[in-house]
């Protein structure tokens, strides 16, 4: 078979640097993984049981292309409430198939071919293949270890050309944990009046706050909310991975716009996730708040862990991810996950899957079990005491 | 304190080491944290969570709906306490609704705990009237499910 037959600009984006290592990770047994980008627990029963209820009454239909209007009505309130952004039930606000689907919809409806697209590195695996396949090109603009990886203007403007159409923000991020202090996304803000750009926002792990300082949206910022696309979904702070229902919140014109996109790819996102999500953002808020009190031990547990085994890991304040330095152990990243797991049988994945300067870091995700994360960690202690300090 | 406690209640037996990391304090930290809810009675003790489908299913367990006339001087307390003392009794609380104290009695049979609700509980001069129910299984107990759920397969690694 002739790879011609695969247009270019697929065949050109590299394999995930995920994908090898799950499939070699998955032919192992009994490993521990840290590894795991989605929450270990299940979705809360009150929401489960919204869901079945809506089967039993036969809602198995398509909804609206937008997102049943219910839901889009639920999701008003609780951006307001969350994030003090209002936005229009009626024609701000998009039901998709998850954040991923909002990011691919949002970047194709904005970008023309050359368009560059500015985002923070290390970040979610997605981000630089989406903009390319959306025609624009990506500008990653790393973010650094003695920043707590918060991400600074002052880099952004050394990054940016007159090509910028886009900068693409991912608060609390994955996989470094980082959240934004106020002071910085308000700089961060200027800069992109600055340089009109459209603000694409990826909050997915907002609810999972650790500070005392709450979540601040860009979007809530003087001036932004024209100028931003907030996204959100319900997989990270409400356990609902494989429901697949995100949503994104902006100005009409570029709603409408993705709407475009979405009704002939999607259609609209499936009904029993669009009435799990209803029951989740209307009655879901003590569920999350356990579950982000059990988070926030279980982070406080592996950065005191791991710092004691020798390997610095500051603390994060956001997301379920901690992302130490492993530079000591004079490996890469990609040896150092390779030789833990087949030497010690844990999974974290290297901090380059998430872009070049995630090299000399790993990320590993505590959205495990407390008696696993232990396990884990004492593990990883035998397996670095012998490489020493550098 | 709250944190503290909510780990406590979850799983008394975690060490005291992992409890430190989780709470960023120190050992010791801990450990007077904890010596302090108990001086003070806001810990009373640490109980195992039995399933009693796996271990003694001859006992019985009686949930007892009691009547009671509460005295001029000292109401309900008094009399709860009363019956608090028996060893059969397990637990006793003080209930809004038709009647006035529940009381959870365990037996070693059927007939040990009828003798104790007729020789015992109803012949307490204020106990106006007993109904009891037995207890036939249990789902869940104390926040614990006592058939354990199987754990839905995850992918090892996702990004």
């Amino acid at each position: 078979m002739s790879s011609s037959r695969i247009a270019a600009h697929v065949r050109d984006i590299p394999r995930s640097g995920i994908r090898d290592f799950f499939e070699i990770v998955q032919s192992m047994k009994d490993v521990i993984s840290l590894g795991i980008g989605e929450p270990d627990f299940v979705t809360p029963w009150h929401i489960r049981e919204a869901a079945v209820y809506s089967l039993e009454k036969g809602k198995t239909g398509y909804t609206s292309n937008l997102g049943s209007p219910r839901l889009r009505r639920s999701i008003s309130t609780y951006v307001a409430k969350h994030f003090s952004v209002e936005y229009n039930s009626h024609d701000e606000i998009i039901v998709t198939v998850g954040v991923s689907e909002a990011i691919d919809l949002a970047l194709r409806a904005l970008l023309n071919r050359g368009d560059e697209v500015l985002y923070h590195e290390p970040c979610y695996v997605s981000y630089a293949p989406t903009i390319s396949l959306a025609g624009g090109v990506p500008i990653a603009v790393p973010t650094r270890a003695e920043d707590h990886f918060t991400l600074r203007a002052a880099a952004l403007e050394k990054a940016v050309t007159p090509k910028a159409r886009v900068l693409m923000l991912n608060f609390p991020t994955n996989p470094t944990g980082a959240v934004m202090p106020l002071d910085e996304l308000e700089r961060i803000s200027a800069f992109a009046v600055k340089h009109d750009l459209v603000v694409l926002t990826d909050e997915i792990y907002s609810e999972l706050n650790y500070d005392e300082v709450p979540h601040h949206s860009v979007a809530a910022l003087p001036g932004m909310k024209d100028r931003t696309i907030f996204l959100h979904g319900f997989s990270k702070a409400f356990a609902m991975t494989g429901w697949r229902i995100g949503f994104a919140c902006g100005p009409a014109d570029i709603i409408e716009a993705m709407m475009k996109i979405h009704q002939y790819s999607i259609l609209c996102a499936p009904i029993m996730g669009q009435e799990a999500a209803v029951e989740a953002l209307e009655h879901g808020e003590p569920s999350v708040a356990r579950m982000r009190e059990e988070y926030r031990l279980r982070r406080n547990f592996i950065v005191s862990s791991l710092n004691d085994a020798g390997i610095p890991c500051h603390l994060p304040k956001g997301a379920f991810y901690v992302f130490p330095d492993i530079r000591g152990t004079g490996l890469t990243s990609k040896e150092f996950s390779f030789q833990l797991l087949e030497a010690k049988k844990v999974a974290v994945v290297p901090g380059t899957a998430f872009g070049p300067s995630g090299e000399g870091y790993v990320r590993c995700s505590y959205a495990a079990a407390m008696d696993q994360i232990k396990i884990a960690c004492e593990r990883i202690s035998d397996f670095v005491r012998p490489l020493g300090k550098r | 304190m709250d944190s503290l406690i909510r780990i406590l209640r979850n799983n008394s037996a975690i060490p005291r080491a992992d409890i430190a990391r989780q709470l960023c304090l120190s050992e010791a930290e801990v450990t007077a944290k904890i010596a302090k809810l108990e001086a003070d009675g806001t810990i009373l003790g640490y109980q195992a969570v039995i399933n009693r489908e796996q271990w003694d299913t001859e006992s019985v367990t009686a949930v007892i709906e009691v009547r009671v006339t509460p005295e001029r001087e000292g109401g309900f307390d008094r009399i709860a306490n009363r019956i608090a003392g028996f060893e059969e009794v397990e637990s006793v609380y003080l209930m809004s609704g038709g009647y006035d104290l529940l009381v959870i009695v365990d037996g070693r049979s059927l007939r040990e705990v009828a003798s104790f609700v007729a020789d015992k509980l109803s012949t307490i001069e204020a106990v106006q009237s007993c109904a009891t129910r037995f207890r036939l299984k249990t789902y869940k107990e104390n926040g614990m499910r006592h058939a354990l759920e199987e754990a839905p397969e995850r992918l090892s690694v996702t990004p």
